[in-house]
């Protein structure tokens, strides 16, 4: 456990006031509104949680302070990091300068099959590469040519996408007219994507653009010869917004397909094109990261009256939930399997919990991560029996917030678009017994003593959806928080000796 | 049901379980859409092939797995290795995102910066209010004793002025007017990160050298170079000049900041250049620059205040730790110690009980301009052989150094110098023209991948194998690490070569 675990403070509320003091006059009236506590509320609790708090009074979704060290990325990391990159068989450039594609290369854990460079490219990084006479003479005839080499050296590659730097945006390049010209030519899909790093004050912005793309450049064109040769059927369902992070999308369509579903696309982890092109076949959209995808659930809702609901994969209590609202929209059959399926893996939830909440019972937990899990994976430490002492989102919108409130206990520490210093002035006060953040976060916190797990990629693990990827995160987390080494930090000869003054 | 409480598998196994296979199957077959198995092996075979490296090399436009990365992420690398620094970059917030990402996951340690996080409105009004507040909120919060500034590509198309952005920063009070605020441009568009380094390293030091005026003496300047293994290498370099008793100043150490310990308390800056040290660097007798690629106009800058210089190119080995020995001693009049000499024996020692598993070996190497040449060289004076030399971000003049370095050694006959190639030209190379192994970063996985042919992580960055960064690569001591890897790569392959029992274990020798 945690070097020298103390409790958490008894006034959160002036533990925020202590950190904001630390700032400039302006910048601290703006984190101010970033910072809460989860308050009481009239509504009625959580059906699966039994919780009802307050969490919507942050603000979220607005520009980061300049030079506070804010965690967030770009509107790039949220198109090509996240919605795009995890399609397979497409070749996805980062247009624009070497950087941005050097730095998200192989990075986000979207598992695949395939032979990459072959029929694959999830683990390559295409670039154009810009050169100062790009700037300034323009880079369409470079995005012309570099679209040819790609149709020469990688044959069987089905689409190319164009991922959007800084640059693009600012040098008046017209990469949709190059798109369109290129798509004639060589007649695959070809589709710009405007999600410069400036547009917006976040990823969360790149996920919007992306998602734009996909009804713009995929579904909008004349439907293709896979797609019309596909037979739809009643159980039809499509997953959005599972990127399979350490196969976190297969570890939930197994299930899927135990109860009788078919799923015809996963959106987008191990995704091919095919399977984006025909998502408005499906009878039901289940959508698992919703900040990141509800915008095309919402348009297939609209123009091809496809429902969508959000589900939960992360731990017992949330997948049997999670399940049953599925097969409630479905019919007895799908129903039946429902319970089966529960039942069936009920004895490896049980193992589970007799095998890991002993270790990790009463144990408090602090999590910081992207615009879902803050809430999405709560109730998975609840079922170890661990607490949530504090959360927050690096790119979360107000209906997130809303949510979250669905899932953490009024009192617990809220922090939007926490800067480098709140987080590590919140963690030593509070000092939890694990935090769950992403790689810029962990060494920082393991030096303060403190267990941590990377909770974007997994800490290299997973998968941690499904009852499968349950039983990884009960393991990794009782390994952080119970390894041996948080005994060894202090030097046994410093240690002083209990003595009155 | 594969999963089970006993036995947690987790995708290392987890998948490979039967329910699994069935379902990829399944999904590829019903789903996917994909190529048939008998085109797939086709055009696999196909890119391994003289054709698919001819058509692959009339590149273009594109370019596929470079092996290089962007200025300001060099840029925030030189500012963390000063005193209390804390690197500040303008523009766009996503680049230092990935910066601190990139630099945290090959040291395994915390990496600071802060960006002025430009968004679209000062795309169109210029980003001096970011810069004006940007400034207040870092000074006010992290403390720093130094802000160095660098921009991402953003910043440099819209044509911000970090000069009169800073000083406009100052009469605002966001610093105080005395506050050292050094800058440099590092647009994403020049170069690559040993351009951004060599920028910060040459904006720092003119902050500082500017109006001073130089009082010569007799200690040295060392600017270590973009360096994955700086923590250790600047370690030894800083032993081996105290052995020799030479006066000496590092210029950008982060050998402290990117191994900080664990005791409780995170520390965001550890030792680093005292910027007072920096000062009066100026007064040194000479400047050496370890890396010469990765400080041209820091150096030419160096020279113009009278300092000698000399530059060396990631000296690792026999000859190229003399060079700099000697060099040293040239410089400072101070002999080159007994003891150091005893190391030098040692590591001669060494690869001489090697040699026979060395002699003849070929090796592909990748990296930095520098990095290639220092490898190359210590290839060959083990009488390794280096076969295909690539460094993407070499330029004409490093290629036709490196094809000096390779013909002035017998070894060196068969060596190919690739300048502004990327590893997927690489991949071309290995499939079509094999060597015995390959030496590079942790980006060679995927050609070892492809190609069967073995990687040796010997420099930046490595992800996925921990802490090597903390052993040197310099010096006699470091050329031993360097030996070691090198051969352990060797008789593992050699092992497993012969590793099947009954069948290929005629040579599975127990004494080599």
């Amino acid at each position: 456990m945690a070097k020298d675990h103390a409790g958490g403070p008894e006034d959160l509320e002036n533990l925020i006031a202590e950190v904001l003091e630390a700032y400039p006059a302006k910048a601290q009236k703006k984190r101010a509104k970033h910072l809460s506590v989860a308050g009481a509320t009239s509504e009625d609790a959580d059906a699966v949680t039994g919780i009802a708090s307050k969490c919507d009074t942050v603000k979220s979704n607005i520009k980061s302070v300049p030079g506070v060290m804010t965690i967030r990325g770009c509107a790039y990391a949220g198109s090509k990091g996240v919605v795009w990159g995890p399609i397979k068989d497409m070749v996805h450039i980062s247009h624009g300068p070497v950087g941005c594609g050097h730095y998200s290369w192989s990075q986000r854990r979207n598992y695949y099959t395939g032979k990459t460079g072959v029929d694959s490219f999830v683990t390559m990084q295409f670039t154009t590469d810009f050169q100062e006479k790009d700037i300034v003479f323009g880079g369409d005839k470079k995005l012309e040519k570099t679209i040819d080499e790609i149709n020469t050296l990688f044959p069987l590659a089905n689409g190319i996408t164009i991922q959007s730097e800084c640059p693009i945006g600012l040098i008046g390049d017209d990469i949709e007219a190059v798109s369109k010209k290129k798509n004639k030519e060589i007649n695959k899909t070809i589709v710009p994507v405007r999600c410069e790093g400036f547009r917006g004050v976040s990823q969360s912005l790149g996920h919007h653009i992306a998602n734009d793309a996909v009804r713009d450049w995929i579904f909008e064109q004349p439907e293709s010869e896979n797609t019309k040769a596909f037979e739809p059927g009643p159980y039809d369902v499509n997953i959005i917004g599972d990127y399979n992070i350490g196969g976190d999308a297969w570890a939930s369509r197994i299930l899927l397909e135990e109860i009788g579903l078919n799923v015809i696309g996963c959106w987008s982890g191990d995704a091919t094109l095919a399977e984006m092109e025909r998502a408005p076949k499906a009878k039901l959209n289940l959508i698992h990261c919703y900040r990141s995808m509800n915008y095309i659930c919402r348009y297939m809702e609209e123009k091809y009256s496809i429902g969508w609901m959000e589900y939960n994969f992360f731990g017992p209590t949330q997948i049997e939930a999670s399940l049953r609202a599925i097969g409630a929209k479905f019919d007895e059959t799908i129903q039946a399997n429902v319970e089966k399926v529960i039942a069936k893996y009920r004895p490896l939830v049980d193992g589970i919990l007799a095998k890991y909440k002993p270790r990790l019972e009463g144990k408090s937990v602090m999590l910081y991560v992207g615009g879902l899990r803050p809430r999405h994976v709560v109730t998975a430490y609840d079922d170890l029996g661990m607490v949530i002492a504090g959360t927050g989102y690096e790119f979360a919108h107000n209906d997130d917030y809303k949510r979250t409130g669905h899932y953490v206990k009024e009192g617990t520490l809220i922090y939007d678009d926490v800067t480098g210093y709140e987080l590590e002035k919140f963690i030593e006060k509070i000092r939890p017994d694990l935090v769950g953040s992403g790689i810029k976060e962990k060494y920082p916190v393991q030096k303060m003593g403190i267990p941590f797990r990377q909770m974007h990629s997994w800490d290299y693990s997973g998968p941690y959806h499904g009852y499968d990827g349950f039983a990884i995160f009960a393991r990794d987390m009782d390994m952080a928080i119970n390894n041996p080494v948080w005994g060894l930090f202090d030097a046994p000869w410093d240690k002083a000796p209990i003595a009155a003054e | 049901m594969p999963q089970s409480a006993d036995k947690v598998l987790d995708h290392s196994k987890l998948f490979f379980e039967p329910e699994y296979k069935e379902m990829l199957a399944n999904k590829k077959a019903t789903f996917e859409c994909g190529h048939s198995a008998e085109t797939l092996a086709q055009i696999g075979d196909w890119t391994a092939s003289w054709e698919y490296r001819e058509k692959n090399l009339a590149r273009e436009a594109l370019t596929i797995n470079p092996a290089k990365a962007c200025q300001p992420v060099g840029a925030v690398f030189a500012a963390q290795g000063y005193e209390g620094t804390l690197p500040f970059v303008h523009g766009s917030q996503g680049c230092v995102a990935y910066y601190r990402s990139h630099l945290s996951r090959h040291f395994k340690e915390p990496s600071a910066a802060v960006s002025s996080s430009m968004t679209e409105d000062a795309a169109v009004f210029g980003g001096l209010t970011n810069m004006v507040e940007g400034l207040a909120n870092a000074y006010a919060l992290y403390k720093p004793k130094m802000i160095a500034v660098s921009t991402t590509c953003m910043a440099e198309v819209i044509g911000d002025d970090l000069n009169s952005f800073i000083l406009k920063a100052k009469e605002a009070e966001s610093v105080p007017m005395d506050f050292p605020v050094p800058f440099a441009h590092t647009p994403a568009f020049v170069g690559s990160h040993v351009d951004g380094y060599d920028n910060t390293q040459k904006g720092i030091l003119s902050m500082f050298w500017a109006d001073a005026e130089r009082v010569a003496n007799d200690s040295l300047n060392i600017i270590p170079g973009f360096d994955g293994y700086a923590v250790a290498n600047n370690r030894e370099i800083k032993r081996l000049l105290d052995t020799m008793g030479v006066d000496f100043t590092f210029l950008s150490d982060v050998s402290e900041v990117y191994d900080t310990p664990s005791d409780g308390h995170y520390r965001m800056y550890a030792g680093g250049t005292k910027l007072e040290d920096a000062k009066a660097a100026l007064n040194a007798k000479a400047t050496l620059s370890m890396q010469e690629w990765c400080s041209p106009k820091t150096m030419e800058y160096v020279a113009t205040t009278g300092q000698d210089t000399a530059v060396f190119n990631y000296p690792m080995g026999v000859s190229a730790t003399d060079s700099f020995l000697m060099k040293v001693s040239e410089l400072t009049g101070k002999a080159i110690p007994d003891s150091i000499k005893l190391e030098r024996g040692r590591l001669v020692d060494a690869i001489a009980d090697s040699q026979a598993y060395l002699h003849g070996k070929t090796f592909s190497i990748f990296g930095d301009p520098d990095f290639v040449l220092g490898m190359a060289k210590f290839i060959m004076e083990m009488g390794g052989e280096p076969v295909h030399c690539l460094a993407t971000n070499g330029s004409k003049k490093w290629a036709k150094q490196m094809e000096e370095v390779l013909a002035a050694s017998p070894f060196g006959k068969q060596g190919q110098v690739w300048a502004g190639k990327d590893l997927w030209h690489m991949r071309s190379f290995l499939m079509t023209e094999p060597t015995d192994f390959l030496i590079g970063s942790s980006y060679g996985k995927y050609l070892e991948r492809d190609t069967g042919i073995p990687l040796i992580r010997l420099t930046f960055p490595i992800f996925d194998r921990h802490h090597h960064h903390r052993f040197p690569t310099w010096g006699y001591q470091g050329g031993l690490t360097v030996l070691v890897k090198i051969l352990d790569a060797i008789f593992v392959k050699a092992d497993a070569r012969a590793g099947d029992w009954g069948k290929t274990d005629i040579s599975f020798d127990l004494t080599r």
